[in-house]
């Protein structure tokens, strides 16, 4: 019983970063239809920026661990965006329009380019960076002593997951940015003939995407506390598979499909077998995919005849 | 009209309904489809007609109701129960879309012979057989490009059989989807909305080229069943109408039967909303 | 044009500050940082200049030039020359090539079969599969077990390798064939991976991360290839000097016979009723259920003789390396066939092969630059795609014809939604 309560908060941690790689995911294929697969690769940047924002506030001598998250915050988010106004500018607004597989293949692309400008840059070694919240909070201490933890560090990442979320729900909804993205959503074309500046908006929403793969990126470094260049991929299949299991397209589907796709990640390491848990994660997707295509929270798609 | 009790019903759809989560697009609707002869569907715009045609060719599984369909040899089947795919080859009930639906890349001439796939290709492991020459492909592939040819003459379309079918105009286009059909051996061609944008000469041509499936262009009988709203080709053509309004019959009979019944008149005029007056003018 | 090439650089300097600036190492107790603000001089002045040059070019290339659809008409005619001239090449390759060409030669053409594979299912039946290396890593452990656990040699193995992945074809299809588009991509995706994964783990079987070597070459009826010669070798035989070269162009015949087989398997099928329906079903599915095509049949039968190559190219590989480890199988394999598949024209036999060339041929000789390889690689992708996205030979030629065959423009033909 402990120990499955410890797995459920391993799990929802794990869960609210998938989920925030999910939405960007969700966004970018709801407005313009494609997989934008470097965008694992933009989380595993943001990872990066994260990790070197902290490296050289503490060389810089800013002790307050709060203020070096909120400015490291700030600074990968915005670095992230840029590289995702890059990344659609550049490989994929060239082919808007083209045959569906160009921009897919140019998606790829971009993510190898994305692995190893990193490795590149930042050496193939894993870097290893030490807990910047230590501690926790003991809730329960279940038979045989097993303690169940609740660390400062989850309740750091769930929070802030949360409220970004929040954020980003209001920026969606209440804002006139949020509705041009609803209505290119939609109907792109239409959209483009009532005056809304789609190139802008989806734009935009690469930028959007972007910044919230790099908040995931600084919670996995801190979460993980160790990140190398290869963290992108498997994050942004797991990710992608979270936002097709809540409903591409579906922006509280995305977040429930990345808690889903955590909870079972780590229950099945917890009682079944670590090597596997990658195999449970795919083997639900397909599941899912087979009996229910449109996912938990997706449009159903009535075929017209 | 010929005598209508002496001639099986081809196709006997009895209490059909089919509805969408709480939208019920077909009601307890039953009518007959005689063989030989040419049945109209119509109705104003959204009054189920094109439901109706998936219900019969398979691409919906009616929420209730049966579909009984018997060929001229004594074979039945329950068209409700059955894929859609094997509708259209054990049963032989051939479509067309409302939105044309070719292949658009492949020529007018492999359009033709993608229909005959079943015949040129009656098993899988023939199929692949082909491969390596063996199973007398050859013969059965020179039979397809004939009959493919004589369906090109049919339609006037034999100087563009190489072309690729999305570079015809309109009018080819949709006498070419007729054509595929056809190839397809039917006992029932089902055509949705077959006239529609097309121009008065065409239509008449249209008209011409159905009436000549109905007396056996094809050397086998083929009924038709078509959803039109030009009442021009319905009235000039069909043998037997029957007028759907709110996915529910309203009327059936010959074409000057439904033109005086008042149910009729109302529904496309009298007590019209102004949507189904604009269905009626707007081809 | 100053302006633009300056907000450019202007923009690699925030992309490239603090990536390429600084340099996190490993250090003794914590991470250190390294500047390198030259590196990020270097960087920024680079996209200054390549994005000044690109408006340059840009502005001075004639309004006229050649549009890609009219290149890919000139690709398609000169084809007729190309395909028998390479073909040619190909054949007498070993006769002045090195050892060095000999090898990359076979490596050049387990792509193009691997390409002309994968190019059954996407460019044809329009299934847009990201796992197809799934069944390259099935072909290969196939023949790795059945001929270090069971002794069966490599002609015995090669089409029970290619018949298990059209198995595993088949079974992984069955569920999913239903599905529409990218779900099916991503559904294909994550069967590659759970191979892999199980590859991995399954150490008893497979050897994990160790994998399995000393797997057997192939022979000619029976005659060895053995460097020192010997009872019932090549050479014995021929009473020639044993080499190490006899079996490398053995290999490379080898190689070349099966990615001719697919090349004209898959020309055969593409002129024969199936094939005609896979390209029917990219067209357009739904009026090929109304004409009476058995849907998922069709398609179960592009995936399994797709998968089927896969696997003939994969125990041809593990026939050639002795030895395979699931990190041959990545993610990333996937993605080049694939990649070779949309670069070469979809459905176009000889730009596959022209692409597999360019790309692997092209990644080889770039060899020396390490690192920055796969840097460069990933780069060319992007700027091939969106110059040509395409491809390189597009446009098909029509099955069968009743006057001349025309080939008909790729704007015509429809990817699939599959």
């Amino acid at each position: 019983m402990a120990y499955a309560l410890q797995q459920l908060i391993n799990g929802v941690t794990l869960g609210m970063i998938y989920g925030l790689i999910a939405v960007g995911y969700t966004m970018v294929y709801g407005i313009i239809g494609m997989i934008n697969f470097a965008h694992g690769d933009v989380f595993m940047v943001g990872a990066f920026l994260s990790l070197i924002s902290l490296v050289a506030l503490s060389a810089l001598g800013i002790s307050s661990v709060p203020l070096a998250l909120a400015i490291t915050l700030i600074l990968a988010a915005a670095i992230a965006g840029l590289y995702g106004w890059t990344i659609e500018r550049v490989a994929y607004r060239p082919l808007r329009g083209s045959f569906r597989l160009a921009p897919l293949i140019s998606a790829i692309g971009m993510s190898i380019v994305l692995q190893n400008f990193v490795q590149v840059s930042q050496g193939a070694r894993a870097k290893p960076m030490p807990a910047l919240i230590p501690g926790g909070w003991t809730l329960m201490r279940g038979e045989g002593g097993f303690a169940v933890q609740l660390s400062w560090m989850q309740i750091a990442v769930v929070v802030t997951t949360l409220v970004i979320l929040a954020g980003f729900t209001w920026l969606v909804t209440r804002t006139p940015l949020g509705r041009a993205m609803r209505a290119c959503e939609q109907d792109l074309k239409m959209a483009s003939l009532l005056g809304i500046a789609t190139d802008r908006t989806i734009s935009l929403t690469f930028v959007i995407g972007a910044m919230l793969a790099a908040v995931a990126g600084l919670m996995f470094l801190l979460y993980y506390g160790v990140i190398d260049f290869f963290i992108g991929f498997i994050a942004g299949v797991k990710a992608f598979t979270a936002a097709v299991l809540g409903g591409v397209g579906s922006l509280p589907g995305a977040v429930l499909g990345g808690l889903a796709i955590g909870l079972i990640e780590t229950f099945w390491s917890a009682y079944f077998s670590v090597q596997y848990k990658d195999v449970a994660a795919f083997s639900i997707l397909v599941l899912v995919l087979i009996f229910m295509p449109t996912g938990l929270l997706g449009r159903a798609d009535v075929e017209k005849v | 009209m010929a005598d209508p009790p002496l001639r099986a019903p081809l196709l006997a759809v009895q209490n059909l309904a089919m509805r969408f989560g709480g939208l019920t697009a077909v009601d307890d609707l039953s009518f007959e489809v005689r063989a030989g002869e040419i049945t109209a569907v119509i109705g104003p715009n959204g009054a189920g007609k094109t439901t109706v045609f998936n219900c019969i060719t398979g691409f919906y599984r009616p929420s209730a109701g049966s579909l009984a369909l018997t060929h001229a040899d004594g074979a039945r089947f329950a068209l409700e129960r059955m894929a859609g795919h094997r509708i259209a080859r054990h049963a032989r009930v051939a479509r067309t879309f409302q939105n044309i639906r070719l292949f658009a890349g492949m020529t007018v001439l492999e359009n033709l012979m993608v229909a005959q796939h079943n015949a040129l290709m009656p098993h899988v492991a023939q199929g692949l057989l082909a491969v390596f020459g063996i199973g007398g492909y050859r013969a059965l592939e020179r039979d397809a490009v004939e009959q493919a040819r004589f369906w090109l003459d049919a339609i006037g379309l034999t100087p563009r059989a190489d072309d690729p079918a999305g570079a015809l105009p309109y009018g080819a286009q949709r006498r070419l989807e007729i054509a595929r059909a056809m190839c397809t051996h039917p006992v029932l061609l089902c055509l949705d909305e077959p006239a529609a944008g097309l121009n008065p000469r065409e239509s008449d041509e249209l008209s011409g080229l159905l009436l000549r499936i109905r007396e056996g262009l094809s050397g086998q009988g083929c009924s038709l069943l078509l959803i039109e709203h030009d009442m021009g080709v319905v009235m000039r053509i069909s043998d037997h109408v029957v007028v759907l309004d709110h996915g529910r019959k309203i009327s059936d009979g010959t074409p000057a039967h439904v033109r005086d019944d008042p149910h009729v008149i109302a529904a496309y005029l009298g007590e019209g909303d102004e949507d189904d007056i604009q269905a009626e003018a707007v081809p | 044009m100053l302006r633009d090439a300056f907000l450019s650089a202007l923009v690699a300097l925030g992309l490239f500050g603090a990536m390429i600036g600084l340099k996190t190492d490993v250090g003794a107790t914590a991470l250190t940082l390294t500047p390198r603000p030259l590196a990020v001089a270097v960087a920024v002045g680079l996209v200054f200049v390549g994005r000044l040059a690109l408006l340059a070019w840009k502005k001075a290339r004639p309004p006229h030039a050649t549009g890609p659809g009219a290149l890919a008409r000139r690709m398609a005619r000169i084809g007729h020359f190309v395909a028998p001239l390479l073909l040619a090449f190909a054949v007498a390759l070993p006769l002045f090539a090195g050892r060095y060409w000999l090898d990359m030669g076979i490596l050049v053409l387990t792509y193009v079969m691997l390409g002309w594979g994968l190019n059954i299912v996407v460019g044809l039946a329009g299934l847009l599969d990201l796992g197809y290396v799934a069944f390259y890593a099935v072909g290969a452990y196939a023949y790795a077990l059945l001929s270090t656990q069971l002794g069966l040699g490599f002609w015995t193995c090669l089409p029970l390798a290619g018949i298990l992945a059209a198995f595993w074809g088949m079974l992984l299809g069955f569920p999913v064939l239903r599905l529409r588009g990218d779900y099916l991509a991503i559904v294909t995706l994550a069967f590659g991976e759970i191979i892999r994964v199980v590859l991995l783990n399954w150490v008893s079987l497979t050897g994990g991360p160790n994998g399995i070597s000393g797997i057997p070459r192939p022979t000619l009826f029976g005659l060895t290839f053995t460097a020192g010669g010997g009872e019932g070798s090549f050479a014995d035989f021929f009473g020639i000097e044993p080499s190490v070269s006899h079996r490398v162009i053995f290999l490379y015949y080898v190689i070349l016979g099966l990615a001719l087989l697919t090349n004209w398997v898959s020309l055969r099928l593409r002129r024969l009723p199936l094939g005609r329906a896979w390209e029917a079903l990219r067209e357009d599915e739904v009026a090929c259920r109304s004409l009476g095509i058995n849907v998922t049949v069709t398609k179960l039968t592009a995936f399994a003789i797709g998968a089927a190559f896969g696997g003939f190219a994969g125990a041809f590989f593990a026939t050639r390396q002795a030895f395979v480890s699931p990190e041959s199988f990545t993610f990333i394999e996937s993605a080049v066939v694939l990649a070779i598949v949309v670069l070469g024209g979809l459905g176009s036999q000889l730009g596959v092969a022209l692409a597999a060339l360019v790309m692997i041929g092209g990644s080889e000789v770039f060899r020396d630059l390490a690192e920055y390889r796969m840097l460069i690689f990933g780069a060319a992708l992007v700027v091939m795609m969106v110059v040509r996205p395409r491809g390189l030979v597009s446009g098909r030629a029509p099955s069968v014809a009743l006057g001349s065959r025309k080939r008909i423009a790729a704007e015509m033909v429809t990817e699939g939604r599959g």
